[in-house]
């Protein structure tokens, strides 16, 4: 007995992809219903690596953009406990420093308060601080003015002042100008700038500054920095760094506390790191869900699709091709929704990444990952309907009306 | 073409569907396999289409013995030596009479173009050249089942296996449908169908008549032990 030409012909790959199609093709609303699932998974994961991404972006773009080499240098605490304060010599002595190329400072003028107005009770004091600046400190800490002028030599002698950005907002004056005035310690200081949030420098925020000599002259400032900041060298920060404390007070290195403000950013963005793996996972779970959706319409698929199977086998189909057959149905189902779902991700992070005004970041091997994770899940989801279809006796299938 | 000898079909609970049935049927040959329900007769269909192997016994087909093939090669013997005619007509819905007949020939390795051109020829040999693009709920009964017919007969196969043809359909478009079958044969194609119906059994040159799993009586006697 001879089996010669009974090999079972092999199927054209474009072939097992229309037997696939077909259950997709005559029942539509439940092909979409189970991809869905699995687009939910892929659009959360996507979406989420995609925000993140471009929130990312955006704080190196704003990192670029201020600098990571910004260092600034505060009193700390005395042994005793008490607060210290920096040596007057500090800002020229850390401006001998080789690798640093600017230095400025403010000094905290302290107990005196800003009000709008003669108005308003002594008690709402709306948290602003008053702070005499040197007029380098605009171009060390980067930042610019929204409205009106910097302190220069000139206004820095006379009662004039530069809002942060919050103090602005709070005081309720949107524009520098000479008939903007507002009381500082009890004297009237003109408006002559407000200031952009300064990322770097929140604390000049909800200050407001004043010329170092005028503070002197009016406020009974003591003349003493609180805070030095210093540009250096990008490629020598760490170096800078180490020896900033001992130079800012080389009596007691341990009173001063030297500080990165970029590092607080970068800490800033691990932390959302952290959040962003908690809801990669929510994700997968998303996905696995949409997996078991799979499985489930796959399994129904097959139990409806009996006598289809049964005549199928009697026009000759192997068993092989009728596992083929609704693999493939199972892949397209998940690969449908993956596509789908990679098209929805991104397109959140696009909308989110708008709104909030940040790059747009679609990293590819998300994209690629989750069309993948969806390859995987159709086979699994599909493999067990799939040998079961193709286990199915072509009688029994048959007798199924 | 058909060579059963001492067949039996036993089913998980005990039940014997077939009980020993030997059975001839040439090339060529126009055959009736007639009994009431629970004879045996479908089990015989099944067992001759090679749908199912036997418990017992010795089955060739078309020259080859069933247990020495492996089920992808009966699958390539369905695929292109057997055809199935079904009471239910099997069709898909949504899909035309064209692609219906067409994907009768999915497993035979044809390309599509040439499926379509096979599947279009046999329409036309059924009668239903001018319907081709109707979907089956267009179409009457009858039509359906000359539809079921042409995707039987696409692959030009040796042998038709006919189950109930005429069973769900009104006496005009039955004594259609068995006349489309007389002219399948008049061609060469062996062709056997299974019925109830003993009007239909005796309007075929033979009769095989079931009961109880056995063979009771077959107009061919004596039989011929001529091999397939």
């Amino acid at each position: 007995m001879t089996t010669t030409g009974l090999t079972p012909a092999r199927m054209w790959p474009r072939d097992v992809l229309k037997v696939g199609a077909v259950g997709l093709r005559t029942r539509p609303l439940r092909a979409f219903l189970s991809s869905l699932g699995i687009a939910i998974g892929i659009a959360a994961m996507v979406s989420v690596v995609g925000i993140s991404s471009s929130s990312q972006a955006e704080l190196d773009r704003k990192l670029d953009a201020l600098g990571t080499n910004l260092l600034t240098v505060t009193p700390g605490q005395t042994f005793g406990g008490d607060d210290a304060t920096l040596p007057d010599e500090s800002e020229s002595m850390v401006a001998r420093i080789g690798p640093i190329e600017s230095v400025s400072a403010v000094g905290e003028v302290s107990d005196t308060n800003v009000y709008r107005n003669n108005k308003i009770p002594e008690a709402e004091t709306s948290g602003i601080s008053v702070l005499a600046a040197r007029t380098t400190l605009r171009s060390a800490i980067g930042v610019d003015v929204r409205s009106g002028t910097w302190l220069n030599a000139a206004t820095s002698r006379y009662p004039a002042t530069v809002l942060g950005a919050k103090t602005a907002d709070r005081l309720g004056i949107g524009h520098a100008g000479p008939d903007t005035k507002v009381l500082i310690g009890g004297e009237w200081f003109t408006v002559v700038g407000i200031l952009e949030p300064a990322p770097l420098a929140p604390e000049l925020d909800t200050a407001a500054l004043v010329g170092w000599p005028v503070a002197e002259s009016l406020l009974d400032f003591d003349g003493q920095a609180t805070t030095v900041y210093t540009r250096s060298d990008p490629d020598q920060v760490d170096q800078v760094q180490a020896v900033l404390g001992a130079t800012a007070n080389p009596e007691q290195p341990n009173e001063v506390e030297v500080s990165r403000p970029s590092d607080a950013l970068a800490a800033q963005k691990a932390a959302g790191e952290a959040f962003t793996g908690l809801l990669l996972g929510l994700g997968a779970v998303a996905l696995l869900v949409g997996g078991v959706g799979v499985a489930n319409t796959m399994v129904i698929s097959v139990l409806e699709r009996r006598a289809e199977i049964g005549l199928r086998r009697s026009l000759g189909a192997t068993r092989g091709q009728v596992r083929a057959q609704f693999l493939a149905e199972s892949l397209l189902l998940s690969t449908l929704g993956g596509l789908g779902g990679a098209v929805l991700g991104s397109g959140v992070t696009a909308g989110y990444a708008a709104y909030q005004d940040w790059p747009v970041v679609v990293p590819a091997w998300a994209v690629a990952g989750g069309i993948l994770a969806t390859v995987g899940i159709g086979s699994l989801a599909g493999l067990y309907p799939a040998v079961r279809a193709s286990r199915l006796s072509p009688t029994e299938a048959l007798a199924t009306p | 073409m058909i060579a059963l000898e001492g067949v039996t079909k036993i089913y998980s609970g005990g039940v014997a569907a077939l009980a020993g049935v030997s059975l001839t049927i040439r090339r060529g040959e126009l055959a009736a396999i007639v009994g009431p329900s629970g004879s045996g007769k479908s089990t015989m269909l099944h067992v001759v289409g090679t749908l199912d192997r036997p418990t017992a016994g010795r089955v060739r087909i078309d020259g080859h013995d069933v247990a020495e093939l492996s089920d992808a090669n009966l699958s390539a013997l369905r695929a292109r030596r057997i055809g199935f005619v079904f009471q239910q007509f099997h069709l898909a819905g949504g899909t035309s009479a064209l692609d219906n007949v067409a994907d009768g020939l999915l497993y035979t390795g044809l390309r599509q173009s040439q499926r379509r051109k096979r599947a279009a020829e046999a329409l036309e040999r059924v009668g239903l050249g001018p319907r081709m693009h109707h979907e089956p709920h267009e179409l009457s009964g009858g039509e359906k089942q000359r539809v079921a017919i042409a995707r039987a007969v696409a692959g030009e196969p040796a042998l038709v296996l006919a189950d109930e043809p005429t069973g769900a359909l009104d006496s005009v478009s039955g004594a259609g449908v068995m006349d489309l079958l007389r002219q399948l044969n008049a061609e060469g194609t062996t062709v056997v169908i299974i019925t109830h119906d003993h009007a239909i059994a005796d309007s075929l040159p033979r009769q095989v008549r079931m009961l109880d799993g056995r063979i009771v009586e077959d107009s061919a006697r004596p039989r011929t032990e001529v091999p397939a």
